[in-house]
């Protein structure tokens, strides 16, 4: 049982940084309806940016990790600006291209920056654990957890009561009644992309804080929040959430479990747990466990 | 007095290959090119650059059939050709059969692959549907590390299959009292062969299952109400892509002579996606533009970093960026640059120019 809630609490850890990425996809999906593949780019450029700040420049690390949300951000922010406005009203498989595009050229840009050398980033928690029941709780991955409930609360309540979230929910339900309006869908576009960039380097940054440290392939870990996305439902915020708690429980059981029930089917099965359980829900749920079912038109 | 020859009168005359005397022109052109080009460029290097963009060809003109004409997105594609390779070790290698069985036992392993991810583009859409076979390449790649009797696992496995059709042998060729290498003969052998799977696809799509296949793409529900099986051909076209994937991954390992899983990985599926939209989406022939386009540039910065600055060629020298890394940088500037200023793609361009050539002395 001690074994069973150690794992669970590893993979609350780990789904709250996928509900993170998770939530940016969706976030930059419902207003402009483009799946962003540069999220794991964005992460990486997030952490490392994080690093230098805290690192090199020395700020406390909280302000590091404020400071990097809002310069990833900003990139974020820019890239709609310069590349994606131009491309409203393309087919939406150009536009995901686009931010593939946009992947492959983060990617090196981080490696010929920070190099490729494993990176240990300053931070309060290190490997610090408290105890309590018989388990032991990770101090970053209590963080992880408690930030990214704040983080997600905050997302809610702005998107459900501010102005701007209502515009953006406007938006992603009827573009053109949101112009009529005099809702600005640009303001409304780049203000998700922003977000999601900040989510992106908010969870990189955590990440990076962990035991796995900081190194180039980390932002690989968007991949698996794919899964989370998709299995919420690509149109809902509370189901990517859920999707990424779901996608990390399961993935950090299948890593305990492996020797016990997985050993049939391989090393490291629990890399793609997430897209194994994607498929399956996909199978009963076609649109997700919270998504709206589309409705369509001859 | 003879009409122009570039007026249609009738249906035929429209869905005609090469119907005007430019096009038979350039389809001389085109098969003496195929030729002659191994004997003038004799060099390895090249050779090898063009045999693979040729296998490259080949699978993309298969993605087209499923993404640009039938609308299926699918990220997957380096599973299909992950699995044909390995035909091609165990039925080609192995057990030594010839070239037309492995090619065909690839393809048939292809498509039925292919239909078993079928049912999901039945039921899921777009973007769902692109991630679930983004999905695909990731439980692929682990199948390939564990399936060690097969895959040879994370250590790769040789590819002996054989390349000879009959008397004659690719891999030797002995033709005339002449001897070619192995890279003019596969030159000759892979070329060949996409002209054959293109001039398929082309004969495809412009007859009845083409029309239905972009029926379906443009709209799936009004397809079936003029009485086109659209559950049926979405799946055929699933299998038929996969099928020349497997083609393609089974041509691909028998002229590499090794694979290993890492090769079959998301990097792969995206080229092939990048290099049909690069192409033009809906075009046969845009996917052989778009493989020569994506395929020898990376060659072409290999070969030639040195002369560009700032680039690391070896792992003590100067400059702060890999190849490896400027080839995806570049790679990634690309794409965004060919989306946001020529949507369609190199087939778009040389549909413009022809047209302006067509159209000549008046602007449009």
């Amino acid at each position: 049982m001690t074994a069973f809630l150690q794992n669970c609490f590893a993979g609350l850890s780990l789904g709250s940084t996928y509900a993170l990425v998770a939530l940016g996809f969706v976030v930059i999906y419902k207003s402009t309806g483009v799946i962003n593949f540069a999220q794991g780019g964005l992460l990486a450029l997030g952490a490392y940016l994080g690093y230098t700040f805290s690192n090199n420049l020395a700020v406390a690390f909280g302000v590091a990790v404020l400071l990097c949300c809002v310069s990833a951000a900003l990139v974020g922010a820019t890239f709609e600006r310069i590349v994606l406005r131009r491309m409203v009203g393309q087919p939406p498989f150009a536009v995901i291209m686009i931010t593939i595009g946009l992947l492959f050229v983060l990617e090196p840009l981080v490696t010929a920056i920070w190099g490729f050398e494993h990176k240990q980033v300053n931070n309060p928690w290190n490997i610090r654990t408290v105890e309590a029941g018989g388990l032991v709780f990770g101090v970053r991955d209590l963080w992880t957890i408690g930030l990214t409930a704040a983080v997600v609360l905050a997302f809610f309540l702005f998107f459900r009561y501010s102005s701007l979230g209502l515009a953006m929910r406007v938006t992603a339900f009827d573009p053109e009644a949101a112009l009529a309006q005099g809702i600005s869908a640009r303001r409304v576009y780049a203000t998700s992309w922003a977000i999601a960039a900040a989510l992106a380097a908010l969870a990189g940054i955590l990440m990076a804080a962990g035991p796995g440290g900081l190194t180039p392939s980390i932002g690989f870990i968007a991949l698996a929040a794919f899964p989370a996305m998709i299995l919420g439902g690509m149109d809902s915020p509370a189901g990517a959430v859920l999707g990424g708690l779901v996608i990390g429980l399961a993935e950090a059981l299948a890593r305990g479990y492996q020797d016990e029930l997985f050993s049939w089917a391989g090393d490291n099965v629990s890399v793609i747990v997430p897209y194994l359980l994607m498929i399956l829900i996909l199978l009963i749920r076609p649109y997700g466990l919270l998504g709206t079912k589309e409705v369509r038109r001859v | 007095m003879g009409a122009h020859r570039n007026v249609v009168r009738g249906y035929a005359d429209e869905l005609r290959l090469f119907g005007t005397p430019a096009a038979r022109a350039g389809l001389v052109a085109m098969v003496v090119v195929f030729l002659v080009l191994p004997t003038v460029v004799q060099d390895d290097f090249w050779l090898s650059v063009l045999i693979y963009v040729g296998i490259t060809a080949f699978g993309a003109i298969g993605l087209n059939l499923l993404t640009g004409y039938c609308g299926q997105i699918s990220l997957g594609h380096a599973f299909f050709i992950g699995a044909g390779a390995y035909v091609a070790a165990r039925i080609g290698g192995e057990l030594g059969l010839p070239l037309p069985v492995w090619l065909l036992a690839a393809a048939v392993l292809g498509a039925a692959l292919g239909g078993l991810v079928g049912p999901f583009a039945l039921r899921l859409r777009g973007h769902y549907l692109a991630i679930v076979t983004l999905g695909l390449v990731f439980i692929g790649e682990h199948l390939w590390r564990n399936l060690t009797g097969i895959t040879g696992g994370n250590s790769g496995t040789p590819v002996t299959a054989g390349a000879s059709l009959g008397p004659v042998d690719f891999g030797a060729l002995n033709l005339f009292g002449e001897v070619y290498s192995r890279n003019q003969g596969w030159f000759w052998l892979v070329w060949g062969l996409v002209a054959l799977v293109a001039l398929l696809a082309k004969n495809l799509v412009r007859t009845r299952p083409g029309r239905a296949l972009q029926a379906v793409r443009d709209r799936d529900q009004a397809a079936e109400v003029i009485g086109v099986r659209a559950g049926r051909y979405k799946i055929g076209a699933f299998m038929l892509s996969s099928a020349i994937a497997a083609t393609a991954g089974a041509l691909f390992g028998a002229y590499q002579q090794f694979v290993s899983p890492d090769e079959w990985n998301l990097l792969l599926s995206i080229q092939y996606i990048a290099i049909v939209i690069v192409g033009g989406l809906g075009t046969i022939f845009g996917s052989v533009l778009g493989a020569i386009f994506v395929g020898a540039l990376p060659a072409l910065i290999d070969r030639y970093s040195d002369a560009i600055p700032g680039v690391r060629t070896g792992v003590g020298s100067e400059g702060f960026i890999s190849v490896f890394a400027l080839n995806q940088a570049l790679f990634g500037v690309l794409i965004v640059l060919f989306l946001v200023f020529e949507p369609r793609g190199l087939a778009g361009i040389w549909l413009r120019v022809k047209a302006y050539f067509k159209a000549w002395p008046f602007s449009y």
